[in-house]
């Protein structure tokens, strides 16, 4: 399953399926059960279909009919929009370190 | 035309000063191996690249962590966090994981019978890992080694 297809096909898997979506949105819009259903139903029905190594199949899907989020997305003056790399664990939220650590001290 | 993601991140790094990305490329064609059965009688899989936790577990850190979680089909998308170094990509998926981690569409084509079985626990980890070396020894390793436990037929991967 991807939504950026340069990259998907830079690694060669023996068979895809392509959603132009935001990076973020590979299996639908958020709050979109439906929509998201579909997807994913049309990807397991790949598993039965492809039949060749390398195909790609492309959804019938449009994020919007506005072409602005695909400029946004290659914005060359935006800056470095990664996190800074260590071995901290980053929790999304502090009530989420402090049930890991329970976790850890119950001995899960 | 499709957002081409190698080029534009290529020439942003390399604007602001950075060593370039060595993007993982293929050199050969893709092993084939055919289902053994429809999708609707196998065991399948899942991975998810997206540092995907539930609440409880420990989450990903953003050098390189080659870990993963295992986290289990009934998971409620209420307990689903993601610790992942681009996490510009994660505001819409921390308010619904399934548009990343599609846990409710999963289960509902398991029950309809469209997927035969889900595997107990998906499998997750961190697609921000910028060590091939590691990938190809440590995690590729630990999770096909899981897969295997699994006895799966197949595997979904769903990228952040």
């Amino acid at each position: 399953m991807a939504g950026a297809d340069d990259i998907i096909r830079a690694g060669w898997p023996p068979r895809s399926v392509f959603l132009d979506y935001p990076l973020g949105h590979t299996t639908g819009k958020p709050f979109a059960p439906d929509e998201q259903y579909d997807i994913v139903r049309q990807a397991m029905a790949v598993f039965d279909a492809a039949t060749e190594p390398g195909q790609m199949v492309s959804l019938d899907y449009q994020w919007s009919s506005e072409a602005d989020w695909k400029s946004a997305a290659t914005d060359a003056s935006a800056g470095d929009q990664r996190a800074p790399r260590d071995e901290t664990p980053r929790y999304q939220h502090d009530d989420d370190r402090l049930a890991a650590e329970a976790t850890m001290a119950g001995g899960q | 035309m499709t957002v081409q993601y190698i080029k534009s991140i290529t020439d942003r790094y390399e604007r602001l000063g950075y060593p370039a990305y060595k993007w993982y490329r293929a050199e050969e064609p893709p092993p084939w191996t055919p289902l053994k059965k429809p999708i609707s009688e196998s065991r399948l899989g899942v991975l998810t690249t997206a540092g995907a936790y539930v609440k409880g577990q420990v989450a990903f850190y953003y050098k390189d962590d080659t870990s993963h979680r295992a986290i289990p089909k009934a998971t409620a998308a209420a307990d689903m966090r993601f610790s992942h170094i681009t996490e510009n990509y994660l505001p819409d998926a921390r308010r619904d994981p399934n548009c990343v981690v599609p846990l409710e569409p999963l289960r509902r084509l398991e029950a309809e019978g469209v997927i035969g079985e889900l595997a107990d626990d998906y499998l997750s980890c961190m697609g921000g890992i910028y060590s091939q070396r590691r990938v190809h020894e440590e995690l590729i390793p630990a999770v096909t080694a899981r897969y295997a436990e699994q006895a799966v037929d197949a595997v979904y991967l769903v990228p952040l």
